[in-house]
């Protein structure tokens, strides 16, 4: 019957526009919701979520040892070339040679904080910081080196 | 207790003891004119920051925080900055109609205002065909807007007043036969009459269903008609910029967007006169204290609080409903709401002609 569903139609077109307006009518009423932080005032206590993304960052453990291997796979997977990696060779003690990195060389201000480098690494010795207080007056200020100087690979990852 | 209606009586008194009549008129349409246009500044700045912060606490954020306290000078700021910007017109533009174009949406605005009663005996013009005017008066913007869409010399704009012409047409089928339902039942068309009517109850309750989905489709269609999201496709700012006010800017844009808010504090107004009551305090049946203790509260709070309540509504459609496509926005109306107000006509006559309503 036409009549029928033309009345179906109407029921159902107010019924959904009535539960968007419950949803909105819900956080209007609800200001505990609010997700905006006053970011100058509350520097201190920021409360950033888990996922941000800031910018890429090498994390060393107290000897001063980090987890890249030089493999280049993150320089691989940066779609708009941030990663350069310089690579050296190590001698060991039983006089082989390694490679190893030298310098991590890492653009700040080319990068997206697309995360794919993360994503590439095999053993996990980069991650995304959540600092984003990038603003310097010197270009040549975002052009960083990752590894910390004199720092090494750590035992056991190849 | 405190009204408007006595200091009105008063001035007019004073007016007409210390001046020649004639002299005593041209002092109150002074006297009108300055607080229209008061009452349209306060109107713009209050409405302004009530839409931001209504649509900053429904989108979970914070709103205007940082001019004067809780951000309450944010619109203020804004206007300063708008009288500070240059009035563009462009080159190929026609000049005339361009500059001519806001001044019209403006006026229609104001002219608008003058049989609304904002409270018991405050009214600038009190006539007996009240509706009849306001319908007529409010279509007249539509010419400034096509007006203005034409003047820019600019597709976005034309495309932007074509559509809004065929909305603004179309829409107003519904209103004007949701506002014949309750004419029906008052048989008066003054709008003072109409509060009048309402003393024993608000039309909204007294009407029964057809009242009540009268008001549902005056609500839609005059946010339709003031082209209000999700009705705002002759502004339709991701495909057409800006629509009709594209290439404007400074005090004349200024002008756009208060004709805007004045429009939905005037169709507001007329809702809360017919549907709500207007200035009439709320009365329940027959409980004597809590009848006596609403009509402490003055009447002017009364209709201002009933029409923001109406703009609240209309802001809360804006910021939750998608905007429609060109077709869906004809099919509503002409397949949908249209055949119902009318059926819905039929009804209310019958209920009044009966006299079933309370």
């Amino acid at each position: 019957m036409f009549i029928v569903d033309y009345i179906k139609d109407i029921y159902g077109a107010i019924r959904s526009l009535l539960v968007g307006m419950n949803r909105t009518g819900y956080y209007f009423t609800h200001h505990k919701e609010i997700i905006t932080q006053n970011y100058p005032e509350n520097r201190l206590e920021l409360n950033l979520p888990e996922r941000f993304r800031g910018e890429v960052v090498m994390t060393h453990d107290e000897n001063n040892e980090h987890a890249c291997t030089g493999c280049s796979a993150c320089e691989l997977a940066c779609p708009n070339g941030t990663i350069k990696i310089i690579n050296k060779f190590d001698i060991s003690p039983e006089g082989k040679k390694k490679k190893a990195i030298d310098t991590f060389v890492y653009h700040l201000e080319l990068c997206t904080m697309c995360n794919l480098c993360v994503d590439a690494c095999p053993t996990g010795a980069i991650k995304m910081a959540q600092t984003f207080e990038h603003s310097v007056y010197n270009r040549g200020l975002l052009t960083k080196q990752l590894n910390k100087p004199g720092s090494k690979l750590k035992a056991g990852v190849e | 207790m405190f009204s408007l209606e006595s200091i009105t009586t008063i001035v007019q008194n004073w007016l007409t003891k210390t001046f020649s009549p004639n002299l005593a008129l041209f002092f109150e349409f002074v006297i009108v004119g300055v607080l229209a246009i008061a009452l349209f500044a306060a109107l713009g700045l209050v409405l302004v920051l009530m839409e931001r912060k209504v649509a900053a606490w429904i989108q979970i954020r914070l709103g205007p925080n940082r001019v004067g306290p809780k951000g309450i000078l944010q619109s203020l700021a804004d206007t300063v900055k708008l009288i500070m910007k240059e009035g563009l017109t462009p080159d190929g533009s026609d000049k005339f109609l361009f500059n001519l174009a806001p001044f019209i949406v403006m006026m229609v605005a104001m002219l608008a205002l003058a049989p609304i009663g904002f409270s018991k005996g405050f009214h600038i013009w009190d006539i007996n065909i009240g509706v009849l005017y306001v319908s007529a008066i409010s279509s007249v913007s539509v010419i400034g807007i096509l007006m203005a869409g034409w003047a820019s010399n600019n597709k976005y704009s034309l495309l932007g007043a074509m559509r809004s012409g065929a909305q603004m047409v179309s829409y107003e089928l519904s209103v004007g036969l949701c506002i014949l339902s309750i004419i029906v039942l008052t048989g008066s068309l003054s709008l003072n009459d109409i509060v009048l009517s309402q003393q024993n109850g608000w039309w909204l309750f007294k009407g029964h269903i057809p009242a009540i989905i009268s008001f549902v489709i005056f609500i839609i269609a005059v946010t339709a008609e003031t082209n209000r999201a999700p009705f705002d496709l002759s502004e339709a700012e991701s495909e057409l910029t800006a629509g009709f006010h594209t290439e404007y800017s400074g005090m004349k844009f200024a002008l756009f967007f208060l004709a805007e808010y004045i429009n939905i504090f005037i169709v507001c107004a007329i809702g809360a006169t017919l549907f709500l009551g207007g200035w009439m305090p709320f009365h329940l049946g027959t409980w004597e204290g809590f009848n006596h203790i609403m009509d402490y509260i003055p009447s002017f709070i009364w209709f201002f609080g009933k029409t923001f309540f109406l703009i609240f509504v209309i802001m809360w459609f804006r910021w939750t409903f998608p905007r429609l496509r060109v077709d869906q926005l004809l099919n509503l109306e002409w397949k949908y709401l249209l055949p119902i107000s009318m059926v819905n006509l039929v009804i209310m006559t019958l209920v009044a002609i009966q006299g079933w309503h309370f």
